[in-house]
């Protein structure tokens, strides 16, 4: 019996725990209103479901959560500009595809070698803010601000303010679907990353160097960490992901969108790490948390896309229960739960 | 004795302080006065602009503010004021884009009242909101003529003119062609299941799409299955298709309210192994879309989109007629609708009536394609 109780409580305080109920309550809230919601059928060769469009959708944004939990990690900020690098990334690919036309059916360039152009493009936005950050200490969210307002704006001129088409299938592959496979593609690109990264954070030793960095810079150049170097590489690392992300969401429409793409999708980012119980200041993160967390945000869309709320509503539900998750989460709530067991212990014990 | 040289230095402090205080607004009152006389410079300065304005040949500065470049549509809508308010057409156009924000066309509007142009033409992102900005034009003297949405201000009198499309119209001429089609076809109105992936909520294309549609289903007794924005986009619409399938596994006619979102759901519809076309009896979902874009024409042609109602960009040549007859001293209509056809994948229904008037239906060929301008 006591042993019993001692994992229970054990699992209560498990980082994880907070995110994967927010996750099961979403979840489950469908089973009451859309009772085939967990369906999963194969339809025209493929999957075919809420849950599957749970997981393809919520594709870009595990990639951007991956990359803005590195970032908060080791500068204690957030990179407010990755909506906008995707904006970017994508505009520079769809740009070479299509060899400045605005709307192609056959491919100007090699796609491979635009998709490269696309995410060195958006590894530059991110030296860039790595550099305001790391070299010149400027506050994350004002360095990257700068990026968040001017991206699209690049965007725009890259596409001339056009939407510029590709209307090639092998383009449409990386958004939609790799030959017969019934598995979007989308879901292994968000795969890939996360597995390449929870390698190089397993491995070597920068998950701990960028916690270190995080937590204390002048205390880890003291033991001889290089700060700057591993703050830059957060961003420079946060928007090559966030140029993945966006050629993402362009096979998707197979066009570049300078003004949709990746909108207001650092604010879901942000609320991911949020949501997945890292510290918004840095320091020690959790990788699977913020996975979860992206998850999360994607299955109470769909839920409410389910539930037949009207897309232009979206915003307001999606607000009130993230409002309550993120009070369910909160230390001093946390605290208050953890206060009333202890007194019910308490009580029993005195019985 | 202490305590008395305390008071008397607070004293003399507070007297000082009082007599600073009214040198400050001294001061004031005059920098007010100031700023008064420079607005008068200003206000005859504009005076002496207009005059001038009427001498022809003098170069007009028309200040546009564009809502953004969300579609092909928008994109031909920029093309043609710029084409037609060229420098080499005698006019120097300022152009604004506003990328889809309404606080963006504000500023815009203002810095266009700076930069004291001659007309401000205004492609407003919603209906409402411009009292203010428009007021402020109005005061400075500055005409404005509103292209595509309409505006709803109090004051009719804030706006010159309104160059544009009959949404309304529109939507009624797309509900009439479906109920000529459903009755040449056969089919049974209440067999006909309609999704309606609307505009963004609140812009007059989304408006009058909208109640074209919601007429005629109470009209004729379709079932309309759900309503819902996919706010013009091609992302979004792709994205509510998707959902709206699985709600629902007998769709059989999506009522896309652009072209963009006509292009989202198909992919949607095909992904999920659907046949586009016309032929609803045997299990085809029809498409219909609003615009006319040249790539959404090439897709009635492949048959994936049935019905295509067209929505006039090219806006510039009508807004320099206005501007025209104003610089002429001619008074303008407030309103000003631009002709609008009606593409179809075949001539199942010839022509639709819409309050009397008639309206012929065109049949796509590779040659309305190759005219196409946009």
């Amino acid at each position: 019996m006591k042993q019993k109780r001692f994992s229970w409580q054990r699992l209560v305080h498990a980082r994880l725990f907070m995110p994967l109920v927010c996750l099961a309550v979403v979840l489950l809230a469908n089973v009451i209103r859309t009772p085939d919601f967990f369906k999963i059928s194969l339809n025209n060769g493929v999957l075919y479901g809420y849950l599957i469009d749970i997981i393809n959708r919520s594709s870009e944004l595990v990639i951007l959560a991956v990359g803005m939990t590195l970032a908060t990690a080791a500068s204690g900020g957030q990179d407010i500009s990755v909506g906008a690098v995707m904006a970017v990334s994508a505009a520079i690919c769809c740009q070479i595809l299509s060899g400045g036309e605005v709307s192609v059916t056959s491919l100007a360039a090699p796609i491979i070698l635009a998709a490269l152009a696309g995410v060195v493009a958006a590894a530059l936005c991110g030296a860039f803010n790595g550099f305001l950050v790391a070299k010149l200490h400027i506050q994350p969210m004002v360095a990257t601000l700068i990026l968040y307002t001017a991206g699209r704006g690049i965007a725009q001129l890259v596409t001339r303010g056009q939407i510029t088409y590709v209307r090639v299938d092998a383009y449409k592959v990386l958004g939609g679907y790799i030959g017969n496979c019934p598995i979007p593609t989308p879901v292994f690109v968000a795969l890939i990353v996360v597995i390449i990264m929870a390698i190089i954070l397993k491995k070597t030793a920068l998950g701990l160097y960028l916690e270190s960095v995080g937590n204390n810079g002048k205390a880890s150049r003291l033991v001889g960490l290089n700060s700057a170097l591993i703050c830059f590489m957060a961003y420079v690392l946060c928007s090559i992901l966030a140029g993945i992300a966006g050629l993402v969401a362009s096979s998707r429409i197979y066009s570049a969108d300078a003004n949709n793409i990746g909108l207001n999708l650092e604010m879901d980012a942000i609320l991911a790490v949020a949501l997945g119980g890292n510290n918004l200041g840095g320091g020690s993160f959790n990788l699977t948390g913020s996975i979860i967390g992206a998850y999360t945000i994607q299955a109470l869309t769909t839920t409410l896309y389910a539930m037949k709320v009207s897309a232009d509503q979206l915003p307001v539900y999606k607000a009130i229960v993230i409002v309550i998750i993120v009070m369910l989460q909160s230390p001093i709530f946390r605290s208050l739960i953890a206060g009333m067991k202890h007194k019910r212990t308490v009580t029993v014990n005195e019985k | 004795m202490k305590k008395k040289m305390i008071s008397t230095i607070l004293a003399l402090s507070m007297v000082t302080a009082v007599l600073t205080g009214c040198s400050g607004s001294g001061s004031g009152t005059a920098a007010t006065t100031a700023a008064k006389a420079d607005t008068t410079t200003a206000a005859e300065a504009a005076t002496t602009k207009a005059d001038s304005a009427d001498d022809s040949g003098k170069t007009l500065t028309i200040g546009f503010s564009q809502v953004g470049a969300e579609s092909d549509w928008r994109t031909a809508n920029t093309e043609s004021m710029k084409s037609t308010f060229s420098a080499e057409n005698g006019y120097n156009l300022i152009f604004d884009d506003a990328q889809q924000k309404q606080e963006n066309q504000i500023t815009a509007i203002r810095n266009f009242i700076q930069q004291e142009v001659d007309y401000i033409v205004l492609a407003p992102v919603t209906e409402t909101g411009w009292d203010t900005v428009l007021q402020e034009a109005k005061d400075a003297g500055i005409l404005v003529i509103i292209v595509d949405r309409m505006v709803n201000v109090s004051d009719d009198s804030l706006y010159t003119a309104w160059v544009g499309s009959d949404f309304e119209l529109e939507g009624q001429k797309a509900a009439e062609w479906l109920n000529s089609f459903a009755t040449a076809k056969g089919i049974d109105p209440k067999s006909l299941n309609i999704v309606d992936i609307q505009g963004t909520i609140g812009a007059s294309a989304q408006i009058g799409r909208t109640k074209g549609l919601q007429d005629a289903v109470d009209k004729y007794g379709w079932n309309l299955l759900e309503a819902t924005t996919g706010e013009f986009t091609q992302a979004k619409g792709q994205e509510v298709m998707e959902s709206m399938l699985k709600s629902y596994d007998n769709i059989n006619v999506v009522y896309c309210e652009n072209d963009n979102e006509a292009f989202g759901a198909i992919d949607a519809l095909e992904a999920a192994g659907k046949t586009v076309g016309s032929d609803i009896a045997n299990g085809e979902v029809m498409v219909m879309s609003f615009d006319s874009t040249k790539a959404s024409l090439t897709d009635v042609l492949s048959k994936k989109i049935t019905l295509n109602t067209e929505c006039n960009p090219l806006h510039g040549p009508r807004v320099e007629d206005i501007i025209k007859a104003l610089e002429a001293g001619q008074t303008v209509d407030k309103k000003k609708y631009v002709d609008e056809s009606i593409f179809a994948v075949d001539d199942t229904v010839k022509s639709v009536t819409v309050d009397g008037n008639s309206y012929d239906v065109t049949v796509v060929t590779q040659d309305v394609i190759d005219q196409r301008a946009y």
